[in-house]
């Protein structure tokens, strides 16, 4: 039973505050999404931070449920992902993790590396650049702005990660952060 | 014309399309699984509008929060309005809101449409 609190006290270190392991869908986002606005609000976070890290962490989670790849149920369940916020005095850090399918490593890795080499009005430009020659959604519904959008609004580097698991699988992670000292803000 | 009356959810926002009463709104939250499919009815309505329009129509936004899905979608019905003519876009703000009022002033750089600004 030692696992509980171990699991307990990795939480306090980390300044975690919300922690999801399992399956995501768009049902599991909203009570996720209630969960941290509550906790928020529980505090009295100012509203402009609020607004970031409620946009961050839709996107996020958007995002695990359009792209994360399901297979070999047996070891990885059902779409499995993780999501997690931490917060700290100076930042909130909205992280996430799930499996991809090898070959879409790259493709991903020159999207996030190109992205945190833009600076407040490069991250605008490339902003309008896809929204304005998309044709569409994706297949799966996306419109490519995900990413873009969680730098615009966290103002920092997208942190990321790719653990490979076998020879078909790695697990992406990302790390989002938010600080807390926004400009401009507050109630 | 048929009048859209949608009411709010968590994930969906307040759609009102009445041409009887000269109403035009979507306010709220929008960040739908499926925003192509929500907004389709949406798009519809607008091309059946277009083609009786008023002289004048003031298209109201008021959004708390959009994903980034369904600002594809709100940049497809701003697209529609602009071959309506006679439309203004009267873009809302919460005051503090900085990120939504930049988001509206960037679709009004997109499209050929005037937009009015106005904080609550």
């Amino acid at each position: 039973m030692k696992y509980i609190y171990d699991l307990h006290k990795t939480m306090i270190a980390q300044n975690l505050i919300l922690v999801y392991e399992g399956e995501f869908t768009q049902e599991i986002t909203k009570s996720v999404l209630a969960m941290a606005e509550r906790n928020m609000d529980s505090f009295g976070e100012q509203s402009t931070v609020k607004r970031k890290v409620f946009n961050i962490m839709v996107e996020s989670l958007q995002n695990i449920c359009k792209h994360s790849d399901s297979f070999q149920q047996e070891i990885y369940g059902k779409n499995n992902a993780i999501f997690m916020i931490g917060k700290s005095d100076d930042a909130y850090l909205i992280t996430s993790g799930n499996p991809i399918l090898l070959d879409r490593i790259s493709d991903l890795e020159a999207k996030l590396k190109f992205i945190n080499t833009l600076d407040k009005n490069g991250l605008k430009m490339h902003y309008k650049d896809i929204i304005k020659n998309s044709t569409g959604l994706s297949s799966k519904g996306g419109a490519g702005l995900g990413f873009v959008d969680m730098a615009r609004k966290s103002e920092n580097p997208l942190v990321f990660d790719f653990e490979p698991i076998n020879n078909d699988i790695a697990f992406f992670s990302l790390k989002v952060v938010i600080s807390r000292s926004q400009e401009g803000g507050g109630e | 014309m048929q009048v859209i009356n949608l009411d709010g959810t968590e994930d969906t926002p307040k759609v009102i399309l009445d041409k009887a009463n000269g109403i035009f709104e979507v306010s709220g939250r929008s960040l739908p699984e499926d925003a192509a499919d929500f907004y389709e009815p949406i798009l519809k309505w607008l091309e059946d509008y277009a083609a009786a329009a008023d002289a004048s129509t003031k298209f109201m936004f008021k959004l708390e929060y959009f994903n980034t899905a369904s600002s594809k979608l709100i940049l497809d019905i701003l697209s529609k309005l602009e071959d309506i003519s006679g439309t203004t876009v009267i873009w809302y703000y919460h005051e503090d809101d900085e990120d939504m009022q930049e988001a509206g002033e960037e679709f009004s750089e997109l499209v050929d449409v005037p937009f009015e600004f106005k904080t609550y």
